[in-house]
């Protein structure tokens, strides 16, 4: 059963200069900043696909490619030019790492918050927050505002909370990149069990070991398009080959 | 069964959310809540006192009790601009949540709106202190007058931080159009001196003033006790009218949020 499907999606992003020229700019410039909203940049060009549930995939292409404006899609914090996102109605909340953090707030009190964001109860939180504080290894910074920490750490406290909100669809964004070794290891256990449990994962990495050991299909995008999408095997090799 | 992510049912516990969400502000604007309220009260006293140097010591305007007509509309006002000033930086200080997960995106206006309703609340008993120095009344009026009132100004101050907090999150300058805005504003509104200086002729625009209305509402709900049921009506006015364009402009920008911050 499918728990994601894109059907011929398009995403263009507006041309926001005009904006960022102010009202003032907007106002003396009105009739090119009007063209300007309805011209824009694909990042994404009719992308048609579908994740069934208990399946993991990894997202490859080089930068700018149009990974991250896919994961965002899943995830519904923005929305498609054309086309349409499905989702399954039993697939909700979708969750993304490594995001809704505030950087003026501890570590502690960002899992509060973050977890209610992406859905839980505060009593939920509260009977996890333990279990969350002891898996992200921070020591004494959990206590301190999380601008203090290393992207490293900010990677840690996010993956330490979406690995306990017993998630239905994870979705990963380059996140394993930055942990070291040891985290790396914890995380890649997790989400071993993850797939295990039948929870879909969707993530983005550059890095081919990582995909091969947790990803059983590849989605290839190259110029906002999909090029390849099969299995791991088969369009992995062909996307690092181009890339050399 | 699939349906598209725009219908998908949204599992949010709102309560949990708003506690958690004033929280954070709270935490982020003044550490602690005591130095938030040290500052919603030591402000408006000080300008208080400033105004009252100058316009009773220095210009020689006499008016009765003027300290507590002082406090009386400052107080208010000073939760009004606070609650205003605060959208430019409503959405975008926020960036990182907004961009990163879903969740509605209003709750974070009737948050901020929520502290400073809060802030006001609490320094309530300064006012009765003046009123008391001052020879304020206390009537019936104040069972019905005083909830009605705070719910309005809420729903003004909210809707006003929508709106603007929508817009800024585009026209990132709309915030040096609003110092200059409500500047003027303040001097346009009968704060520091009352509706009966207005000249005649004049008189009947107060309706017409987003916010006037109320402010001389508080006042002599605070130095009479009594209200007028005409303010009291335009203001309702206001609030809804204010309210309905906001949510307009809100519904048309918010799912854009994302992709612009
Ligand atoms: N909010 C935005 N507004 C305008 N353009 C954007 C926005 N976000 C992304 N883009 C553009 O869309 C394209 C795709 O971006 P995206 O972040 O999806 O790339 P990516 O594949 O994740 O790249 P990377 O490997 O570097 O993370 C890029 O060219 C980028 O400049
Ligand atoms: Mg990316």
């Amino acid at each position: 059963m499918a728990v994601v499907e894109f059907q011929n999606v398009t995403k263009t992003y507006p041309l926001y200069h005009h904006l960022h020229a102010g009202l003032k700019g907007f106002i003396f410039n009105l009739p090119s900043a009007l063209k300007g909203l309805n011209s824009g940049f694909t990042a994404l060009k009719d992308l048609s696909f579908k994740i069934n549930e208990g399946e993991s995939v990894a997202f490859i292409g080089r930068n700018g490619a149009g990974k991250s404006t896919t994961l965002s899609l899943i995830a519904g914090v923005i929305r498609p030019t054309k086309g349409q996102v499905m989702v399954s109605k039993r697939v909700s909340p979708l969750l993304e790492l490594g995001g809704g953090f505030h950087h003026e707030l501890t570590g502690r009190e960002n899992i509060q918050l973050n977890g209610v964001l992406l859905g839980l109860t505060r009593r939920q939180v509260a009977e996890k927050l333990d279990e969350i504080v002891a898996f992200a290894e921070l020591g004494e910074f959990i206590d301190q505002p999380i601008r203090s920490y290393s992207t490293g750490m900010i990677a840690r406290l996010g993956f330490s909370v979406v690995a306990h909100l017993e998630p239905e669809l994870l979705l990963i964004d380059e996140v394993l990149a930055v942990g070291d070794a040891s985290f790396q290891k914890k995380c890649i256990a997790k989400m071993k069990q993850f797939r295990d449990q039948g929870v879909s994962v969707v993530m983005v990495s550059h890095n081919a070991p990582d995909i091969e050991m947790l990803c059983s299909r590849v989605i290839w995008i190259e110029n906002h398009q999909i090029v390849g999408d099969g299995p791991t095997s088969l369009i992995l090799p062909k996307y690092l080959e181009s890339m050399k | 069964m699939l349906i598209p992510m725009a219908n998908a049912p949204v599992k949010h516990h709102y309560k949990d959310l708003i506690i958690e969400l004033l929280r954070k502000e709270l935490r982020v604007r003044y550490k602690r809540l005591a130095l938030g309220y040290l500052w919603s009260v030591m402000s408006p006293l000080m300008y208080a006192g400033l105004y009252y140097v100058v316009f009773s010591k220095i210009l020689r305007i006499h008016a009765e009790n003027y300290p507590l007509f002082l406090v009386a509309g400052l107080f208010p006002w000073q939760w009004m601009t606070n609650t205003i000033m605060a959208a430019p930086t409503t959405f975008i200080s926020n960036y990182q949540l907004i961009k990163k997960t879903l969740f509605p995106r209003f709750l974070i206006p009737v948050v901020i709106s929520m502290q400073d309703a809060i802030h006001f609340l609490i320094s309530l008993p300064v006012i009765i202190l003046f009123m008391i120095l001052f020879n304020g009344k206390v009537t019936w009026a104040w069972l019905y007058a005083a909830p009605l009132m705070i719910f309005v100004h809420f729903g003004i101050a909210y809707s006003l931080n929508l709106m603007l907090a929508t817009l800024t999150v585009f026209f990132r300058d709309l915030e040096r159009f609003l110092q200059i805005g409500m500047a003027f504003l303040f001097y346009l509104t009968p704060v520091l001196y009352s509706e009966t200086m207005i000249p005649e002729q004049y008189q009947p625009l107060i309706m017409y003033h987003p916010f006037a209305p109320l402010m001389i509402n508080w006042r002599n709900l605070f130095m009479t006790g009594e209200i007028r049921f005409d303010y009291l009506l335009s203001s309702l006015i206001w609030c809804g009218g204010i309210w309905v364009v906001a949510n307009i402009i809100y519904k048309r920008l918010s799912w854009r949020f994302a992709e612009v911050l």
